[in-house]
């Protein structure tokens, strides 16, 4: 029988311009450093279970990340965060472990939105945040693969706030939609406000019930 | 401008950022209280650099001696180069991120010709001068050492000193002398007496009319005439806490080296000449090894490294006993030799995943694998492909030369039959892949090959290979990448100017195909007045000084020619592992050989 541990991270100045696939190699690592014994999937090449939430951006800070992880053999909570905690490198915290009921749908699908806090420079923060919040749609381009492509980021935009502004900064907080119905990008929004990103950490992921 | 507000707009900003597990990082009073700080400074990309375990063995040794510090840099890529000169942000080291000018010593590792220019980019990113000449002791001490270093004439313009052979106990030795505090050509006249390093200002070379070397001979009468590769007595414990990169390295696994040097004597091969004599580690240690590294490191794969891995005596049981304690474990064998790849071993390996195994025929016939001194037949590559594809491995990659000396075209239609005749093995499994890579020749120095001329066009015999093997998935190493490698691998100390004019016009990560400028290295080698033929076609004469000859690598000049007469002659040598002493030299430099000399 395998039991599946919902855990609860953070991740720091120190490691953030670590990109996500690397990062779950660094847990796959650490977690082997401290025998957990990680269950695998099947198939020709096996790998350790686990799946997070939502992948975090380069350069992103974050007090907010969630996984799912699979052990071959229980454990209790407090004894995998006692052991993993000290394998852990500069940067990645481990904030919590719970057990988690097999039946409950993985995370990524029961994620809605996301929070976070932007530190911005540019020309008038707070009147160009009342103008986006005034709008009716908020249009982002985006080149890709040499295709531009038009975006509008308004919907995916639930929550905006300028706050500690000055004349040409502002510290300001989002809530985004996140998930399976899209997700918000605090990097665009930002760019889409005028203003200039110099560090953006995420504070919250907000979870639909895992009984709907 | 700072380093945050570089990294969001380069490629892969990880690798400039440290934190990595088991990286050595020090209190800044630690920092001001080491009498020698020392930044290893690799002239490639983090990812490659990242792979190299003599890197990690030196850097776990200088941390463990008391009052040296040391921490690692590799070379920017383009990206965060251009970025870095916009910024005025000088090359800095990754532990503590301090400039590398303020490091006491530099330590380049050179382990490829196409790194050189590299070299030049990083000291001026740092903001050194380039010439040794111009730097005092108010300048870091640059030295290098590593493969290339045996024969680093070329580079002697840039660095102050090379390590020659094993650096484990020299390096110690180099710092200590460092500490001192003495003036930088006192020093050095010091440092030129320690067993091991080269101080190539001390020594004139002299040249005829025609270009080539008429007389290397030392300025002092305190420096050695012959400077000598450094031998280590025994093999050090292996580094049980090497830094695990974030960022994913070209081999991002645990690696422990199985045994040093390769007295097999291919021909072509001068690690298997500067390597010698073969020292194994003991099968104990090295589970021993293993146990902690893993514990230390978390990786699921071990690399048994070493010039020829099935060579190594215990090899069964070991890599039994390693996947037996750890059923997850991947357990890889970079080089292994198809003559000495058996059933049992085939068991034993990879019980996870099995995927694909390289081995390398080198060439296509019997005849001229016997002058290279590569003596495997053609049964044994079908026995082994056999053994490999029925224990359920998906693909083999075959690795081939041409341009070998004496290579005949039914040498090179005979890859074909081979490469065939083991795809027809490969069909009684079902769908089986083989592939082959097929570069071309680099003659190198301290080689019994060292006095053959490069084939100046082997593009005829690759547009041969690719019309016979069409269906057969082929890589190739890039023609002039092979010419530059060859002049380089070869070269003198006028080749200084080259190498600088080449990065003046743009040259670095030369390893690089998609940077790779032809162009550039083509005018700074007409700006010198130098011939690229010169260097990488050109046979040399049998009584020819050659800018290394002045490097004692212990195996003597006399044995390489003869060696090279045999080659002619198709005639192969045996290994002194199993059968008699070749009489290489080593007997000066190594008592066990000396004593079996003697015997």
């Amino acid at each position: 029988m395998t039991q599946r541990l919902q855990i609860h991270f953070a991740r720091g100045e120190e490691i953030k311009y670590v990109a996500h696939l690397d990062l779950m190699r660094a847990w796959e690592r650490a977690l082997r450093r401290a025998g957990i014994p990680m269950a695998y999937t099947q198939g020709f090449s096996p790998h350790p279970r686990y799946a997070t939430a939502a992948p975090l951006p380069v350069g992103v800070t974050s007090e907010a990340e969630a996984m799912d992880l699979w052990l071959e053999e229980p454990m209790t909570p407090p004894d995998f965060v006692r052991r993993v905690a000290e394998q852990l490198p500069d940067g990645l915290t481990l904030q919590g472990a719970a057990e988690a009921p097999e039946s409950w749908p993985p995370l990524a699908a029961r994620l809605r939105e996301a929070e976070y806090t932007v530190a911005a420079r540019g020309p008038d923060p707070a009147g160009r945040v009342a103008q986006v919040l005034a709008a009716a749609s908020l249009p982002w381009r985006e080149e890709r693969g040499g295709k531009l492509r038009m975006h509008d980021l308004r919907p995916l935009v639930e929550e905006l706030r300028a706050t500690e502004t000055g004349p040409d900064e502002a510290r300001v907080t989002m809530r985004l939609r996140a998930g399976p119905a899209g997700t918000g990008r605090p990097q665009e929004i930002v760019a889409a406000l005028g203003l200039e990103a110099l560090a953006i950490h995420r504070t919250r992921l907000v979870f639909a019930p895992p009984s709907s | 401008m700072s380093l945050d507000a570089i990294l969001p707009h380069v490629a892969r900003p990880a690798r400039y950022t440290d934190h990595e597990w088991n990286r050595v990082r020090r209190g800044p009073d630690e920092w001001d209280g080491s009498g020698v700080r020392f930044l290893f400074a690799y002239p490639d990309a983090y990812e490659v650099g990242m792979s190299n375990l003599g890197l990690q063995i030196l850097y776990d040794v200088l941390n463990r001696e008391p009052g040296v510090l040391a921490e690692r840099c590799y070379t920017p890529w383009t990206d965060m180069e251009a970025k870095m000169r916009e910024a005025g942000l000088p090359l800095f080291s990754l532990e503590s991120q301090r400039p590398a000018r303020e490091f006491d010593i530099l330590g380049f590792s050179l382990q490829f010709e196409l790194n050189y220019t590299n070299v030049l980019n990083m000291l001026d990113v740092a903001g050194l001068p380039l010439h040794s000449e111009e730097r005092d002791e108010r300048w870091p001490l640059v030295i290098a050492g590593g493969t290339c270093a045996l024969n680093a004439e070329p580079l002697t313009d840039f660095i102050d000193l090379f390590v020659l052979g094993e650096a484990d106990e020299s390096l110690l030795d180099l710092v200590r002398a460092y500490r001192r505090g003495e003036p930088r050509e006192a020093f050095l006249a010091r440092a030129a007496q320690i067993d091991g390093v080269y101080v190539p200002r001390f020594y004139r070379v002299e040249h005829d009319a025609d270009g080539r070397v008429a007389a290397v001979s030392p300025f002092r009468p305190d420096v050695p005439r012959r400077p000598r590769r450094r031998l280590i007595g025994q093999l050090g414990f292996p580094p049980v806490r090497p830094v695990v990169p974030f960022v994913e390295a070209v081999h991002d696994r645990a690696m422990i080296d199985l045994m040093r040097g390769c007295t097999r004597g291919c021909r072509f091969c001068q690690a298997g000449v500067v390597y010698r004599p073969t020292r194994e580690r003991p099968l104990d240690e090295v589970l021993q090894a293993a146990d902690e590294l893993l514990a230390n490191t978390g990786y699921d794969e071990l690399a048994l490294v070493s010039l020829s891995s099935s060579d190594y005596s215990c090899i069964e049981p070991l890599v039994n006993e390693l996947t037996a304690r750890y059923p997850r474990l991947r357990v890889s064998l970079p080089s292994l030799r198809i003559d000495s790849f058996s059933v049992e071993l085939a068991e034993a390996v990879e019980k996870q995943r099995r995927s694909s195994l390289t081995f390398a025929p080198e060439a296509g016939s019997e005849r001229l694998r016997r002058v290279i001194n590569k003596n495997v037949t053609e049964d044994d590559l079908l026995r082994t492909a056999e053994a490999v594809f029925s224990h359920g491995w998906r693909a083999i990659k075959l690795y081939f030369m041409i341009g070998l000396p004496g290579e005949r075209d039914e040498d090179v239609e005979a890859i074909v039959r081979l490469v065939r005749e083991v795809q027809k093995v490969g069909r009684r499994y079902g769908r089986r892949e083989v592939s082959a890579t097929i570069s071309t020749f680099v003659p190198k120095a301290h080689t019994p090959f060292q006095w053959v001329g490069q084939e100046a066009d082997v593009r005829s015999k690759q547009a041969y290979l690719r019309d016979n093997l069409r269906r057969t998935r082929l890589g190739w190493g890039d023609p002039f990448a092979s010419r530059l490698e060859a002049v380089l691998a070869r070269g003198d100390r006028r080749l200084g100017a080259v190498i600088e004019g080449a990065w003046r016009r743009g040259a670095r990560f030369d390893a690089w195909s998609e940077h790779l400028l032809p162009l550039a290295w083509e005018q700074a080698f007409a700006e010198a007045g130098l011939d690229m033929a010169f260097y990488a076609n050109r046979t040399r004469e049998p009584d020819e000084v050659l800018p290394w000859d002045h490097i004692n690598t212990g195996i003597t000049k006399r044995f390489l020619w003869k060696e090279y007469q045999r080659s002619l002659a198709a005639e192969s040598t045996p290994d002194c592992r199993w059968g008699d002493c070749t009489a290489c030299g080593m007997a000066a430099l190594h008592p066990a050989c000396a004593q079996r000399r003697a015997t």
